[in-house]
């Protein structure tokens, strides 16, 4: 069966962006503002990607709480929070910029809460050292995609709402243009372009508990390894360590670190603050000796007050607090519902409802608890992969010539661990470069890149096949068993006997996928979007897969039962890299770059 | 399934399923669970019997605003409305918002919004004034309120003069509660300069408002539409266009615009 490529709706642009949250949406203003052409093309409606449930804050060492605070600081809190995994050149970029980008998204509209002198108003976070996170209550990623989305539209940014990515198309070794379809009817759209941005983010729906909406099925990471780019530390899954864990039907929703920010106490079903115990030496001065202590601290950051009190150990890094209470769990100290009691109700109500309102609203109405009144249960939740494709720090640009990532979908800048607040700072710092990086090779490029017609052929023969089967699996029932896969062989903690169990299980389910079918025609039919889906997501379910059997040693988000320990020798300097090999995913370990002696310094300091 | 046995651990469904074209409501049997939501239950349809059931979603946390539909009638969001809220064997109908014009099933053509949106005139501050901004926390506690808004487009969808009275196109186009919140919000930022009076009276004819609440009461972020943006705004543009002497006393009103 062969479509008249002629006929497909052909549009053209200088820079297609992929996805349209915090990233995607700063990459298009900027492609815009260089005076270029600019398509967004996104998924969902504009305004609902994923970064609209980004709650806590963002983070940028603005110095308006806490007068220390620094872009060094902030520079060697990421660092240490990633287990100096991280790319140092973004971790330093995102340090130095996030300031002026949190401040450049005020004059753009966004109404940050305020501090008494009137500055945006910044609170504390797990692994910041500084109070140091800017926040609209709990709903700062709304404020900001509105922002931004506003800011957009009237900039002239041509917007392709619910309209789904299948191939990049190239030419020779550079990008060309891509192939979409919008979900509505299922119709075809081919655009011509001379780069690229993927801003799609993560890859959380390979697992079943996760507080990622669908939208997160890996598929810029998928379109960028079929494409020839090198994806990196997929082995790197944030699981957040505060997800409901009742009713069942919200199961892994998230409950934001702000909890925690806003002095939330951690305790078990004895009734004790556990996380004392599990503080890392490494960090563990940083932390309150005691609970009176850390009251102490409380009382302080409530009044708005200095104290020489050090943090509460709730505020430890994410993969920590994760680690903590499903341990907590597993030794039969947990609540009712499997997870640990998270309390903020000894504070005055009014304020936790200011503070915390989604938080006060989503117990309310989903799990008929009063968060003001007694304690909320939490357990971990898949949240983010740190992994993703592999960029240049500076200008954003994978291997290939013309395909540029910004956001949670590039690896490198959170290293083993992100710091709760770090996303979306790196939203609007890395879809910003993102965005120039992709304008100045546009501008130059002499002339318009060109596809070859079988390519799209052939792209198109994929897309329809679920359609055209008489039978086959089922697409939920695949989606299901890769989630059962994921969290039973390749979930919080991990050893090699379950993960060799893992990666064969998905190699068998990636040969299932290749036969999956759905009924139905191509009007907004979301079982034929899902087929499509799985393409993308059973990329990363063997990425992460692959690469987690590989690394022997435990390092941030990635916990080996068999090998407890921080390997920094043999491992501390080497990224898990995957390419594209034939049909075989190429596993390679390469050697981070070296951080430069300046910044090596700011290490020795305390 | 045993009739005696599941009655309360099943629920009843009808769902529209069809498009602008044609369709009817379909019943299905979805096994309860505690503490579910409509979305769930859908999600359940879909996965056990209509794969192409079209629906939007995104959060599944009333974050996003993507899943609006007429659950028995009620503009809702079905990611927030509780099955257990129903009568043990109440049927659960669920249909498309009514307001625009249907795509598939549970899914609309809600386009129009974003088309008045970009007519409003964007956030305008001083670009002169350089220095870091000043801003009291007791200036912003309104627009803070008004930024709240997930965009469900539910008060759109209840607005009687854009339900009942198609008042979408043409020149008698009116903006809906949606974007009159969205509009107080830059009237009423501090650091706002641009005056947007002549849009509200001429083009999104806020005069068709006639304040029966509805909007209100169907917004899940519970934000006071009609009392806090839609009548200010009226008032501001009563003061403008109808009331000279009113003008005089307009800077003392909501936040500290145009001082």
């Amino acid at each position: 069966m062969t479509s008249n490529i002629e006929s497909i709706e052909t549009v053209e642009h200088d820079v297609i962006v992929v996805g349209a949250g915090g990233a995607g949406l700063r990459a298009a203003i900027e492609v815009s503002a260089q005076g270029l052409s600019v398509g967004l093309v996104c998924k969902s409606l504009l305004g609902k990607a994923h970064t609209v449930m980004a709650e806590g804050g963002v983070a940028a060492a603005l110095a308006n709480v806490d007068q220390e605070d620094g872009w060094e600081t902030h520079f060697r809190d990421t660092m240490n929070g990633g287990k100096k995994l991280n790319n140092w050149r973004m971790a330093q970029l995102h340090a130095q910029e996030a300031p002026d980008r949190v401040k450049e998204l005020e004059r753009w509209g966004a109404v940050f809460d305020r501090t008494k002198d009137g500055k945006i108003l910044q609170r504390a976070f797990g692994g910041h050292k500084w109070k140091r996170l800017c926040h609209v209550g709990d709903r700062t990623g709304l404020e900001m995609i509105r922002t931004l989305q506003d800011r957009g539209v009237h900039q002239g940014i041509k917007v392709y709402m619910e309209c789904t990515i299948t191939k990049l198309l190239k030419d020779g070794d550079k990008i060309a243009g891509a192939l979409g379809y919008y979900r509505e009817d299922g119709r075809l759209i081919l655009f011509k372009t001379k780069a690229v941005v993927l801003a799609s983010g993560g890859v959380g729906k390979i697992y079943s508990i996760t507080s990622n909406s669908w939208e997160y099925t890996a598929d810029g990471q998928s379109l960028a390894y079929e494409a020839g780019a090198e994806l990196i530390d997929m082995e790197f899954v944030q699981f957040h360590p505060t997800g409901m864990v009742w009713p069942p039907g919200v199961r892994g929703l998230l409950v934001t670190e702000g909890v925690r920010g806003e002095g939330g106490l951690l305790t078990n079903n004895k009734g004790e603050r556990f996380m004392f115990n599990y503080l890392p030496e490494s960090t563990r001065h940083e932390f309150a000796a005691d609970v009176k202590e850390a009251k102490e601290w409380i009382d302080a950051a409530i009044a708005g007050q200095k104290t020489t009190a050090r943090r509460p150990p709730e505020l430890s890094t994410r993969d920590n607090v994760a680690r903590a209470i499903y341990t907590e769990v597993k030794e039969g100290r947990g609540s009712p519902h499997g997870g640990v009691f998270l309390d903020i109700s000894y504070q005055d109500s009014d304020r936790v409802r200011k503070k915390l309102p989604s938080m006060y609203h989503q117990f309310k109405e989903l799990a008929d608890v009063d968060i003001t009144a007694g304690p909320m249960e939490v357990g971990p939740t898949c949240h983010y992969i740190m992994g993703g494709i592999k960029v240049d720090a500076d200008t954003a640009q994978t291997r290939v010539p013309g395909i540029f990532a910004a956001g949670e979908v590039a690896g490198g800048m959170h290293g083993a661990n992100r710091l709760g607040g770090n996303s979306l700072s790196d939203l609007v710092v890395f879809g910003r470069r993102a965005g120039l990086g992709a304008a100045e090779y546009a501008k130059g490029l002499k002339e318009m890149p060109k596809f070859k017609d079988s390519d799209v052929q052939a792209a198109i023969e994929e897309l329809d096949a679920p359609l055209n089967r008489t039978e086959g699996p089922n697409p939920y029932d695949l989606h299901k068993k890769m989630n059962e896969i994921m969290s039973a062989y390749v979930g919080i903690f991990r050893e090699a006997s379950e993960m060799k169990i893992g990666v064969e299980k998905v190699a068998e389910l990636k040969k299932e996928i290749a036969k999956v079918r759905v009924g139905g025609g191509k009007k907004f039919n979301p079982g034929w979007h899902l087929c499509r889906d799985l393409k993308n997501l059973i990329v990363a379910a063997e990425a992460v897969a692959v690469s987690a059997l590989s690394r022997e040693e435990s390092r941030g988000a990635h916990s080996r039962l068999d090998f407890p320990n921080l390997e920094d020798e043999k491992w501390g300097h080497v990224n898990s890299t995957l390419s594209k090999d034939g049909d075989k995913m190429k596993l390679e370990h390469k050697p981070l770059a070296s951080m430069p002696a300046d910044l090596k310094k700011l290490f020795e300091t305390k | 399934m045993s009739e005696s046995h599941s009655r309360s651990k099943e629920a009843t469904l009808k769902v529209y399923r069809g498009d602008g074209a044609q369709g009817q409501f379909e019943t299905y049997k979805v096994p309860m669970e505690a503490g579910m939501v409509v979305l769930d239950a859908i999600h359940y349809i879909q996965a056990n019997y209509a794969p192409d059931l079209a629906v939007r979603w995104n959060c599944k946390a009333a974050k996003c605003g993507s899943c609006s539909a007429e659950v028995n009638g009620h503009p809702s969001l079905m990611c927030k409305t509780r099955m257990d809220h129903f009568e043990d064997g109440e049927e659960i109908v669920v249909q498309p918002m009514k307001t625009f014009p249907l795509i598939k099933d549970l899914v609309t053509d809600v386009s129009w919004n974003y088309r008045v949106n970009e007519k409003i005139k964007p956030f305008s501050p001083d670009e002169s004034d350089t220095k870091e901004w000043v801003i009291y926390q007791e200036d912003i506690e309104r627009v803070q309120e008004f930024r709240k808004c997930i965009e469900c487009f539910l008060c759109q969808d209840v607005c009687h003069v854009l339900r009942d009275h198609e008042k979408k196109d043409g020149n008698e186009q009116f903006m809906g509660p949606r974007f009159l919140v969205r509009t107080a919000g830059l009237e009423m930022h501090p650091k706002d300069t641009a005056d947007r009076l002549d849009y509200l009276k001429n083009e999104g004819h806020i005069g068709y408002c006639n304040i029966t609440k509805c909007c209100s009461e169907v917004c899940p972020e519970e934000i006071h539409i009609t009392d806090n943006a839609i009548i200010p705004l009226k008032e501001r543009v009563v003061d403008e266009y109808y009331d000279p002497l009113a003008k005089v006393f307009k800077n003392m009103f909501g936040g500290g615009k145009n001082k």
